[in-house]
């Protein structure tokens, strides 16, 4: 019932969670942000995936993120359609660097339009948006 | 094996509708395809190729579009890489009769964005149907169309310092091109202050950096070069085609460089011609960022200079490099792909029939079409044409 409560509240869309991706949003639900590293040549990479880009192994090491990046961009959107955005405008998307170095989509939170800028010090928050979802999101580093 | 000019735009067609609640998607297809062979002088019973997409059709629709028509091609193609599709169809096309495989091939797109109401570019989801394993992190976070291409604005402004008065006299000329265009749908000049007044929908993106959304279709007949010497209008050669895709490569991308870089590096290597050799080009302007970045990854001047390129009127039909003189996305229509027009009006520009907005002495023209969101995944398909 809490369950139903909090699916009906949380409108956004949700990802769709499979057998490939799962461990990486268990981990989310556990506070927890995770990289994948390639164990035959080194190559890391975001998002998570089953096989290595660079030499096709599967052989995949987890490496646990800082959560500490920088924003690479950003835009502030004051228009969107779609149910749960059109009601929380505006919202800051945002591409962050992360000190691992790769970059991922997310949202600045805590944050005004104002003070967003261009390689700002950021640091992971987790929103349980749902029961079986977790968001990393971003917000200015204290 | 070198394609150029062993083929050619025989017919073009751009349907004059902008707003087609009476038409159904299949009609507008179906009108188009009838303008473009009207103007090479050729008839349905010619055509044994067929090159077609879209967003309102379903995923096999090339199948449905072909019932309609009650066509039996030899070869058909429904690649589908968002609004650049067209371009990458038309060379698809000429390698496809270069190869054999058919003799006279159709392209054609139709949609009726404006009438179903459609929120192209903020209706959520970015541009992607969100179902694919890479749009998983990417949807909670509320990607739009209009986001992602803001996102590399933003970029380019920290990292260049082009501004906003930059970007905005790009929509300016686009302007100044709709109102010589008695189809286009927005033809009241504007101004960079306009643009600017205008409000935010995504930043640093404004409205005015927008491009529209309109009804509207188009089509194009491709023939072999020889075939097309024999027909109605001169030929418009195909002198060399490039395309490719861009995306977050792994977490490792670099923004700024985007499929243009290598469809255009492709296209200029296989027409064997340079860029001052180009008279004139079609731009796909989604956004104005779209165009700046576009024209910097061709190749017209150096990264990050984009901003400086398109000032002081550079980008008018009588300025010092021409493009999208029917008035673009930006001002005369964009139903929902644009890729079409874009070889439509480089045609019509070779073939000297654009009246007050021809480009003098217009003898070799680029084609470029930007698809699907140019900050999380795009394509890109560079053309070049000659009428020599």
């Amino acid at each position: 019932m809490a369950e139903q409560t909090q699916a009906k509240k949380y409108s956004k869309p949700l990802p769709h969670l499979d057998e490939e991706n799962r461990p990486w949003w268990e981990a989310l639900q556990r506070h927890e942000l995770y990289i994948q590293k390639c164990r035959n040549c080194g190559d890391i990479r975001y998002y998570p995936r089953a096989l290595c880009t660079n030499c096709m192994s599967s052989d995949t090491q987890w490496i646990k993120c800082s959560g500490r990046g920088k924003v690479y961009t950003f835009t502030t959107t004051y228009q969107n359609q779609a149910p749960g955005f059109r009601e929380s405008l505006p919202y800051i998307m945002a591409y962050v660097e992360l000190d691992e170095g790769l970059k991922m989509l997310t949202n600045l939170v805590d944050c005004t339009p104002e003070q967003a800028k261009i390689g700002m010090p950021v640091e992971v928050v987790y929103e349980d948006v749902t029961p079986t979802v977790t968001l990393a999101k971003f917000r200015p580093a204290r | 094996m070198s394609l150029s000019r062993k083929t050619a735009v025989a017919g073009v067609f751009e349907h004059p509708t902008r707003f087609a609640p009476d038409k159904s998607l299949f009609q507008i297809m179906a009108e188009s395809v009838r303008g473009a062979l009207d103007d090479a002088g050729l008839t349905i019973k010619d055509v044994n190729g067929v090159c077609t997409t879209g967003i309102g059709m379903s995923g096999m629709g090339i199948i449905g579009f072909c019932d309609y028509l009650n066509l039996t091609p030899n070869f058909v193609d429904s690649t589908s890489i968002g609004g650049s599709s067209f371009v990458a169809h038309t060379a698809h096309a000429a390698a496809a009769i270069h190869a054999g495989l058919c003799d006279v091939c159709i392209v054609v797109y139709g949609s009726t964005a404006a009438s179903s109401r459609f929120a192209i570019g903020t209706g959520g989801g970015g541009g992607g149907g969100g179902g694919d394993p890479c749009d998983q992190y990417e949807i909670p976070f509320g990607p739009t169309t209009v986001g992602s291409y803001a996102m590399i604005a933003q970029r380019h402004m920290h990292d260049y310092g082009t501004t906003s008065e930059q970007l905005a006299e790009i929509a300016v000329t686009m302007r100044l091109h709709a109102s010589m265009n008695p189809v286009a749908k927005y033809r009241d000049p504007i101004t960079v202050e306009d643009v600017l007044a205008s409000r935010i929908i995504s930043s640093p993106l404004h409205l005015l950096d927008c491009c529209i959304i309109s009804d509207g279709g188009g089509a194009l007949v491709i023939t072999s070069a020889e075939r097309a010497r024999d027909l109605k209008k001169k030929p418009v050669y195909i002198l060399g085609t490039g395309e490719t895709v861009r995306h977050a490569a792994r977490g490792q991308r670099d923004f700024l460089e985007i499929a243009a870089a290598q469809s255009g590096r492709l296209a200029f290597e296989r027409a064997g011609v340079a860029h001052k050799d180009i008279d004139m080009a079609m731009i796909y302007d989604s956004f104005t960022i779209t165009v700046l970045s576009t024209l910097e990854n061709l190749g017209f001047c150096k990264r990050g200079e984009g901003g400086a390129f398109v000032s002081g009127g550079r980008l008018r039909f009588d300025g010092e490099f021409p493009i999208n003189t029917d008035g673009g996305g930006l001002s005369s229509n964009h139903p929902g792909m644009r890729g079409i027009f874009l070889v439509i009006e480089a045609t019509k520009q070779l073939r000297g029939e654009c009246g007050p907005r021809q480009v003098e002495d217009c003898k070799i023209a680029l084609a470029h079409g930007t698809g699907g969101t140019l900050g999380t995944r795009h394509s890109g398909a560079t053309l070049i044409l000659s009428n020599q």
